[in-house]
């Protein structure tokens, strides 16, 4: 079957170009994770890395992994598959292409003005770069540009879809470029808080304008933008689960209208729960912490739904297949389509993800865990496996799509994904594990003074799952290199598989296509949920200049 | 206009997700607000810069309200240490830690208890908690706070209540 629609190669250039910068950021980002869990087993490279001048310290490795791979890597490819989902979902050109290409190249520059203060050593603040260290004020220009960067093409997203409803009047919009304005909108809401605290604090302060900031206040706004932070990671995992895994696994979407609920309410709560990152934070009353925890953990209902679906549609998708009684349709699965697999092993592991996530939530289970490596554990299910493995998956017919080349080496795809899966299936059990007894993150526990030799074994098993990750990660930039530039000319172009539903799409109700009133509704959860605290602490600011010093 | 079509399983499975969420919330709430698993709270606002000046904080370390019965640690998260290093409880007591920082953001945890708290500069945490078993306990800094992280730790040795002060 030919596809319905194709899109320009200036088109597919512009999104070409979104892949590369995010999988170059993976590339050098991802060097630096499994030396992190290097240095955790005893075998420290960091000597040898200041030498060849790699990186000064752990920490300087430990900003680039963060920046490149939580927010280049995710950032730029999110972009990019969103705009394909635009263009193709619509079946017409964005509105206004050069809007687009601005907001692109304007997170390009603001990439490279953050990348080279990082890369001088001059701003190993971390990806959460905390205040009062202090980074030059050019470091949060850079990620201001990014951001807003990214908000324009988002911007061209609105107009294209706006001119689509026009001409189409009561037509409901394709479930891909719903989606993918909706996780738009979602990373519009999230990114305000960061926008004014880089904005109004952290740049005038770092400029010399303004002597000190309150610290609290900046955590808040910071974690404000955290969260949702995850969820605009993970919405396009589920475009493709929802959108385009039924297909790929020979199925159909089991329903279309409870994917769009399920976005709905991604939208709703994800949010106004930024104090789940605070529950320990002295400056949030209890009372609003505990709020913040209820509506966290009411994400539980859109997630549980995403499941339902996804499951049901695999199922359907694996009888199809052939595949007989109660658990027949999962082995019928292909499991040997390296697009395919990917998929269903991010998503295997990030159950076990969305279990330490209701842990992490719990209000006063989380005294156990935070700040520990129990966190990272987590997130490496989470934004590392479930959203990387799976945006890998996207990449395997993504990129051929694009290059008009053939997807190189099948074969090492497919041993890629299960060796991400198995070393991630380690590397993060023995993380969990550590943070349970009470190992600190953001730490080099190899060099840590403190580490009672009880530990020994879950670190080694650390460095264990680094070894596998470090050959797996290398393979998949290996694939894409080849199947970007070298790998055989294909003879037709990739068929684009966009899963069908099983239901009438004209049957989905209007309110689950009408933007205003969720946008009102998450507008006024985010006000109830923040303007208290926020007066709290405006009006009793407690300003602080931090040292003036290097600490790094 | 169409309705909400929801299949028969599925109902069940949101009623299932939503009574779970309803548990959780039930446990949590009880755990923290009648059993008092809490988190910390905010004991007041200090410039940090003006610690040395404060005739509490030029000062830190334990302070006996009642012996055997009640303590106070005054703590403070500096770069790259905790002052004072080491402190001494007695077993049994229940001790009030308030904790604050001199520059940047550090943490403060304590290994197999469920003290925990973010250190901010200008801000008191508060937290409390009861030492039952005598034997020593590490505390860590749990926020990155620059090339001396990784060493910054200190300890709190909690003696059986009749040792203490001997
Ligand atoms: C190639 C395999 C990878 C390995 C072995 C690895 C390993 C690690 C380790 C050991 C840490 C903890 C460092 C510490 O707290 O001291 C860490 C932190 C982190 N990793 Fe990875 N990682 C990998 C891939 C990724 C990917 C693909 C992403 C994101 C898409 C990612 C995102 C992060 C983030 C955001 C942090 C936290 C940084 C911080 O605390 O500032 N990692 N990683
Ligand atoms: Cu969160
Ligand atoms: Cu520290």
């Amino acid at each position: 079957m030919a596809n319905e629609y194709t899109l320009t190669r200036a088109e597919k250039r512009f999104i070409g170009w979104h892949i590369f910068v995010a999988v170059a950021a993976l590339a050098i980002g991802s060097f630096f994770g499994p030396m992190q869990a290097f240095n955790y087993a005893g075998w420290n490279f960091y000597p040898q890395l200041k030498k060849l001048h790699i990186a000064q310290s752990y920490y300087q490795g430990l900003t680039l992994h963060g920046v490149l791979n939580a927010v280049v890597w995710t950032t730029f490819f999110i972009l990019g598959f969103l705009t394909f989902n635009m263009i193709y979902g619509l079946k017409r050109p964005l509105k206004y292409p050069k809007l687009n290409a601005f907001g692109f190249w304007m997170m390009v520059v603001g990439l490279l003005l953050a990348a080279f203060y990082i890369l001088a050593n001059q701003a190993s603040v971390l990806y959460t770069f905390y205040p009062p260290m202090k980074a030059p004020w050019p470091f949060y220009l850079g990620l201001v540009l990014l951001v807003v960067g990214s908000w324009i093409e988002g911007y061209g997203f609105y107009f294209t879809l706006h001119q689509w409803k026009k001409d189409n009047p009561g037509v409901r919009t394709p479930f891909i470029a719903f989606a993918s304005v909706a996780t738009m909108v979602l990373w519009q809401l999230a990114t305000l808080g960061v926008a004014i605290e880089a904005l109004f604090m952290l740049l005038p302060w770092s400029a010399g304008l303004v002597k000190g900031i309150d610290i609290q206040l900046a955590r808040t706004f910071f974690w404000w933008f955290g969260h949702p932070l995850v969820y605009f990671w993970l919405l396009p995992a589920y475009i493709s689960w929802y959108g385009y895994l039924p297909r790929q696994a020979g199925g159909k979407l089991f329903s279309d209208t409870m994917a769009r609920l399920a976005f709905w309410l991604f939208i709703l709560l994800s949010v106004p729960v930024g104090f789940h990152h605070q529950f320990v934070d002295p400056g949030v009353a209890p009372g609003w912490k505990y709020i913040h925890a209820l509506l966290t953990l009411s994400v539980v209902i859109p997630s549980l739904m995403t499941l339902f679906t996804v499951v049901a549609s695999l199922e359907y998708a694996g009888r199809q297949r052939g595949g007989k009684g109660l658990m027949g349709w999962l082995a019928a699965l292909p499991w040997d389509d390296p697009i395919v697999a990917s998929q269903l092993l991010a998503g295997i592991l990030f159950i076990f993800g969305g279990f330490g996530g209701i842990v992490n939530a719990s209000y006063n289970t989380n005294l156990i865990l935070h700040n520990t490596a129990w966190v990272p554990g987590h997130f490496h299910l989470t934004v590392s496996t479930a959203v990387t493995l799976t945006f890998m998956g996207i990449s395997f017919w993504l990129v051929p799509y694009l290059t008009g080349r053939e997807l190189c080496c099948r074969k090492a795809a497919l041993v890629q994904v299960y060796l991400w899966f198995i070393g991630m299936a380690i590397f993060s059990q023995a993380m969990h594990s550590l943070g349970l007894l009470g190992a600190p993150r953001r730490t080099p526990l190899g060099e840590a003074p403190y580490i009672p030799p009880e530990w020994s074994g879950l670190l080694l098993r650390v460095g264990i799952g680094g070894i596998i990750l470090l050959v797996a990660v290398y393979m998949y930039i290996w694939i894409m290199a080849h199947t970007a530039f070298f790998a055989k000319k294909a003879a037709k172009e990739v068929e684009i598989q966009v899963a069908e539903a099983m239901t009438d799409v004209q049957a989905v109700p209007e309110w689950l296509d009408a933007w205003k009133p969720w946008l009102v509704g998450a507008v006024a959860l985010l006000v109830i949920a923040y303007t208290p605290v926020l007066i709290d602490l405006i009006s009793g600011m407690m300003p602080v200049a931090g040292p003036n010093i290097k600490l790094w | 206009m169409s309705s909400l079509h929801i299949d028969k399983h599925e109902k069940r499975w949101i009623t299932i997700s939503i009574a779970l969420l309803a548990a959780f919330a039930v446990l949590i709430g009880v755990a923290g607000f009648a059993l008092g698993v809490q988190v910390p709270t905010l004991d007041q606002k200090i410039d940090p810069t003006k610690l040395d000046q404060d005739p509490v904080w030029s000062n830190p370390g334990v302070r006996e309200l009642v012996p055997g019965k009640k303590y106070e640690v005054y703590l403070i998260a500096q770069t790259w240490q905790f002052v004072p290093r080491e402190i001494v409880v007695p077993a049994g007591a229940k001790v009030t830690f308030y904790v604050t920082s001199r520059d940047i953001q550090h943490g403060f945890k304590v290994l197999n208890t469920d003290l925990n708290v973010q250190v901010i500069p200008g801000y008191v945490g508060k937290l409390s908690y009861t030492f039952d078993e005598p034997g020593e306990y590490k505390f860590i800094c749990t926020e990155y706070c620059g090339l001396g992280h990784a060493a910054m730790f200190g300890v709190i040795k909690v003696v059986p209540p009749e040792e203490y002060g001997k």
